[in-house]
């Protein structure tokens, strides 16, 4: 067994085992942690398969940004999985015994003789020099323009959406314009009212009622 | 190679992409009370995107963009047909979604961005392009179903939508890496040539072609895959609804096409396809037609009508041959039409805090209006297949292909259950005519969303009188792009 078949079945030892943790553990940091790790030795398979790009943008992509998020995520918010996993007894026999079925049937597919993999040629190895950077950015600007161009509008789509899913105007708004607030004018605030005069009922009620009438004759205060 | 490829082909999509930028940007600028601003900008542009296929629309079928993109015959009539069903979507939809608050610069940037998803799938010469088209159509549905927050309804039917829309995703690119592991390319027409050459012994690309079909099913709504579409088509806000259910079927045909006919046509994996197709047919138009009958909210039931034409569709493509995907297109162009006007019925009639969606709410329906009592039973005829509507002639179409291709039984399966069909389309028709109207609110659409309903209506007896030049387009469009 050379080297590289040794480190390959490590590796992949390593990915399997992580990936079943992710999905069996109880504590969901736990889960994002074996995630991550997922993550890194998939990346080192990526490397023995001379795709370095992948293997980079994996760890910086996934590992150092989603996974961080995802962590954040986790911690902040007070994830009940008791509640998550309810009825996951009850599914497992059903659900099981169709996912046994699949692998059963995918397996006896791809074993079986007809099935052509001992055809496909071993790909040449690549010359040292060759940079994949290079040759991704040269393909994705050129021949795989278009695709491109189109992956970039379900961004644009994800971040519209994103927004109009989330982004609500609340009634109690504490948001102030200072540039309307100093820019309001003396009759957005006041109106005033001409009025006829009236005559007074008699002297007793015209004392009480003076000081009120005086205040709010002719004016009259809208609410801002 | 060739770097500088022609782009004119590409010109309605690239036209529309600028305008649906244009559009997000400039509603922010426009206050509320303008927002028919942005309603006019995005049918000027749809308008606009029709001249330019028209102008752009070519016998031959043209490629660019290193062979992902192509322009045939039958990508101009389907997206011409596709910008027809979604101004008529919007102006269905205007009333209804200006009532419910959903009149928002949003709507029309993600319809517009729904429809560039469409004309992607639809002129997608490359299975990248196709699997992003669909992904942009689908994410934008899944939003647009979601618009209405504050409704449980209309989010759990998201949620819904959204994780059994990626399962599809996840299987169709499943099937797409095998095809690509057996063909060694992900181009169409390059795929074809590789089976061409190497013949079809390759067990990797009937394993893929599985997992591709279970996809495509899902997409369509074909049984037994279809358990999305009623519970999608009922909690969904009915103008989204009316989206979901009309214009993505055109390009689901188009994806059949591009990607098993043009891909896989190659007579021994057709034979493959076939079977699966046929069973996926056969179950649709059972559990289509079946299940409609106990159905009491009219959205719930006309999902399940979709399924059965679903099941219609596919024993078209079934049956192949020019004939059998001449008789397909004709069918989903029909589809469309009949389901536009079906749910714009439903839009018209419903008004502020009232959603016309059960059948009780067709009651008596002639003694209120007796024009829309006869427009809906134009429709619910075509859709039952009674002549002399288009319905009728679009499954005679599909009928004779079949039993052409020698597939007598599929034929007798499908009368068997249109005619259970019919029982729930003339429920409707009973329902409107023979029973005393429980609401008599008078009903008050607008004057040009009248207008089109009608249009619309006379138009599924005009083309079931006169089908011949619709039918010869379609035949023309399968030939020049085969």
């Amino acid at each position: 067994m050379s080297f590289q078949t040794f480190i390959f079945y490590f590796l992949s030892t390593v990915l399997v085992i992580s990936a079943l943790g992710v999905i069996t553990a109880r504590n969901p940091v736990h889960a994002a942690l074996l995630l991550v790790l997922a993550f890194f030795t998939s990346s080192g398979l990526w490397l023995l398969l001379q795709a370095e790009f992948l293997a980079i943008t994996l760890v910086l992509v996934y590992v150092g940004a989603v996974m961080v998020l995802f962590l954040f995520v986790v911690m902040m918010l007070d994830i009940n999985i008791a509640r998550l996993r309810e009825g996951f007894w009850k599914y497992l026999p059903m659900g099981g015994v169709v996912a046994l079925l699949l692998v059963v049937e995918m397996g006896m597919i791809l074993t079986s003789r007809s099935v052509g993999f001992g055809d496909v040629p071993q790909p040449p190895p690549l010359p040292s020099n060759l940079s994949h950077t290079k040759e991704l950015g040269r393909l994705i600007y050129t021949e795989y323009v278009y695709p491109f161009e189109i992956a970039a509008v379900i961004l644009l789509v994800a971040i519209v959406a994103a927004i109009a899913l989330t982004l609500r105007k609340r009634k109690l708004d504490k948001y102030m314009d200072p540039a309307t607030q100093i820019a309001v004018q003396r009759k957005d605030r006041v109106r005033v009212v001409s009025m006829a005069s009236e005559a007074r009922l008699d002297a007793d009620s015209a004392a009480s009622a003076e000081k009120p009438a005086d205040a709010t004759a002719g004016k009259e205060s809208k609410p801002a | 190679m060739q770097y500088i490829t022609p782009l004119w082909p590409a010109f309605p999509e690239i036209f529309l992409l600028a305008m649906a930028c244009v559009i997000l940007i400039a509603d922010l600028f426009i206050r509320d009370e303008n927002r028919g601003l942005t309603y006019f900008l995005t049918q000027l542009t749809l308008a606009g995107c029709a001249a330019l296929t028209w102008v752009t629309a070519s016998n031959e079928p043209v490629h660019t963009f290193s062979g992902m993109f192509v322009g045939d015959l039958m990508s101009d009539v389907l997206k011409l047909v596709t910008y027809f069903g979604v101004i008529s979507i919007l102006v269905y939809a205007r009333d209804y979604i200006t009532l419910r608050g959903m009149f928002r610069g949003e709507f029309f940037a993600l319809t517009l961005f729904a429809t560039l998803g469409l004309m992607v799938m639809i002129s997608a010469n490359h299975l990248l392009t196709l699997y992003l088209g669909l992904e942009l159509l689908s994410l934008s549905l899944y939003a647009m179903v979601a618009l209405q927050r504050d409704s449980a309804q209309a989010t759990e039917a998201a949620m819904k939508y959204f994780v059994l829309g990626a399962l599809a995703s996840g299987m169709l690119l499943y099937g797409m890496s095998m095809i690509y592991g057996a063909a060694g390319s992900l181009e169409v027409t390059r795929i074809a040539g590789v089976i061409a050459d190497d013949g079809a012994k390759n067990v990797v690309l009937v394993f893929g072609l599985v997992f591709l079909a279970a996809g495509i099913g899902f997409k369509l709504g074909a049984a037994p895959f279809h358990m999305w579409l009623p519970d999608v088509y009922h909690g969904a806000p009915t103008a989204v609804t009316l989206f979901i259910g009309s214009v993505p079927k055109l390009a689901a045909f188009a994806f059949v096409i591009r990607l098993l006919v043009q891909a896989l046509g190659v007579e021994e994996i057709q034979a493959h396809w076939q079977q699966m197709l046929a069973v996926m047919a056969v179950l649709s138009l059972i559990v289509g037609n079946i299940t409609a009958i106990a159905q009491t909210n009219i959205k719930r039931m006309l999902a399940y009508s979709t399924i059965s034409h679903m099941g219609f569709l596919l024993i078209g493509i079934c049956a192949g041959g020019l004939n059998g995907y001449a008789s397909g297109m004709f069918y989903a162009v029909v589809y469309v039409l009949m389901s536009l006007g079906a749910f714009g019925m439903i839009l018209l009639l419903s008004r502020q805090g009232f959603e016309a969606e059960n059948l009780d709410d067709f009651r008596g329906l002639n003694h209120r209006s007796p024009w829309y009592a006869f427009l809906m039973l134009l429709l619910m005829f075509s859709m039952a297949g009674v002549p002399p509507t288009v319905g009728f002639y679009a499954k005679f179409a599909v009928l004779q292909a079949i039993v052409e291709a020698g597939h007598v039984w599929l034929a007798v399966i499908a009368v068997i259950f249109s005619l259970v069909g019919a029982f729930y389309y003339l429920r409707i028709v009973k329902l409107m005519y023979f029973d005393a109207p429980e609401d008599t609110t008078p009903i008050t659409p607008r004057g040009d969303a009248q207008w089109l309903l009608s249009v619309n209506g006379l138009a599924v007896l005009a083309f079931g009188i006169f089908p011949q030049p619709l039918m010869a387009l379609c035949a023309s469009a399968i030939l020049a792009s085969l």
